[in-house]
């Protein structure tokens, strides 16, 4: 079986991204711990909390390094996707620059959070195997990430903006799979499929 | 488009489910976890579990249940009773909860939401009103289940509980509460044009058209019921075939 490392940082509701996984033919772990890095077969930044304070934990534990480096998969879920970007409006925090792009907010037309289930169009990534177009998927977020090259997925809220991406061996997703039904979990059960 | 969410609530007590629920499938009505599994089922976009027996000590039971909730469902839940420090939220967060809700405590001491959103994030924190109408376009907010009157007018708790970090708001109609006849329309109206974030409908469902209403009348991003669904009386996907009609974006599960 394969180790799934989710990283602990402070706020996050990592659980629920555990028992989603430990309900897949996986072993996930939650850990602080650098050896629990080293032996994983593949490493989930959850999503929940603000961005500077995500970088600064993961600073703290020494993560950050690590995952700029690792040649393992990596998923990143909601902020976890966007601490894989260059730098994020919220907080003005540098962020991991795994990608360059940059988390902007959005705008005051729309109310925020942009929360509850919003479609996802994909362009047919590994990612998305089984999953039809237009799914639905559940959304809590007040930053986004532009279209960009690398995005595989998109959703429409105040405007289209990257809902997943892939680069390399970083995987991102905006919304929760862990919170979004058998959607959800087939996405996990496809990142598990392509470690 | 961002979907309009359509969320039952469950009343729990000593970690069981109160107000004798009749689901056809269901051997155990009493039993949340098959009822939360069954709610997903059908087609709920989120939970919201509200402990009545919200004891100064925090519950063991009910810490348990959340617990449980939280392995077997797939969908957002939100925990809300009894919530009065910021202890008390994370220990629901810790065992799995996405959001709390809070209601009498926060209206004591307003800085427990901003306590509760810098620690978790604005939209883990649901801030829940209960208002009651005192003069036409009026509403004053009630806590302790309805029992305390505040003298605070409810337009002016909404705003200063958004300000201090509420991420969404349910806002609950006193008034219509078990009536069935429909959402109070001009309450909904006048709280969700004026703040910045989702809220959620709350008391007088009685069928779908209602739903109707109150996504076509109000700016509101979800309603909530509890009786019409639990006793079978409608359905989840009734409600969401009726919202499809009338062009308002459902999920399909």
């Amino acid at each position: 079986m394969k180790k799934v490392a989710i990283i602990h940082y402070q706020g996050g509701n990592t659980l629920s991204v555990f028992n989603a996984l430990a309900a897949l033919h996986c072993q996930p772990v939650i850990t602080n711990q650098h050896h629990d890095l080293e032996q994983a077969d593949a490493i989930i930044i959850p999503g929940v909390g603000a961005a500077a304070q995500a970088m600064r934990d993961l600073q703290a534990l020494q993560f950050d390094t690590f995952l700029k480096q690792t040649t393992k998969p990596v998923l990143g879920i909601c902020l976890g996707m966007q601490l894989l970007g260059s730098f994020s409006k919220e907080g003005n925090t540098p962020l991991l620059e795994v990608l360059p792009d940059k988390v902007i907010g959005f705008s005051k037309a729309v109310i925020t959070p942009h929360m509850g289930w919003n479609q996802v169009q994909h362009l047919g990534s590994p990612l998305f195997r089984g999953i039809p177009a237009g799914s639905y998927f559940y959304f809590v977020h007040s930053y986004f990430m532009k279209v960009a090259p690398h995005t595989i997925a998109t959703s429409d809220y105040d405007g289209n903006f990257t809902a997943a991406l892939v680069s390399r061996n970083y995987f991102g997703t905006q919304f929760h799979p862990e919170k979004s039904g058998d959607a959800g979990m087939q996405l996990l059960d496809n990142f598990i499929s392509l470690i | 488009m961002l979907t309009k969410r359509i969320i039952p609530c469950l009343d729990i007590l000593n970690g069981a489910t109160v107000k004798g629920v009749q689901f056809v499938d269901l051997r155990d009505a009493g039993d949340p976890i098959a009822l939360a599994m069954a709610y997903e089922k059908a087609g709920a976009d989120e939970l919201v579990f509200l402990d009545i027996g919200a004891t100064p000590h925090q519950s063991k039971a009910l810490l348990s249940l959340v617990a449980s909730i939280s392995k077997h469902l797939r969908i957002p839940f939100t925990v809300g009773g009894g919530i009065k420090t910021v202890a008390d939220a994370a220990a629901r967060i810790a065992n799995g909860a996405d959001k709390v809700s809070l209601n009498s405590a926060a209206v004591k001491r307003p800085e427990l939401i901003s306590e509760i959103a810098d620690r978790f994030g604005r939209q883990a924190v649901v801030v829940a009103i209960d208002c009651k109408q005192i003069m036409p376009g009026q509403w004053e907010v009630f806590t302790a289940g309805g029992r305390i009157a505040t003298g605070k007018a409810a337009l002016a708790w909404a705003t200063l509980a958004v300000e201090h970090g509420a991420g969404e708001l349910l806002i609950t109609s006193m008034d219509q509460d078990g009536t069935k006849t429909g959402f109070d329309l001009a309450l909904l109206q006048l709280i969700s044009s004026a703040v910045p974030v989702p809220v959620i409908a709350s008391g007088g469902a009685g069928n779908a058209s209602h739903f109707v209403d109150v996504f076509e009348q109000t700016q509101c991003s979800a309603a909530l019921a509890a009786g019409i669904f639990h006793f079978g009386e409608i359905s989840i996907t009734s409600v969401k075939n009726e919202l499809n009609k009338q062009n308002i974006p459902v999920r399909w599960s």
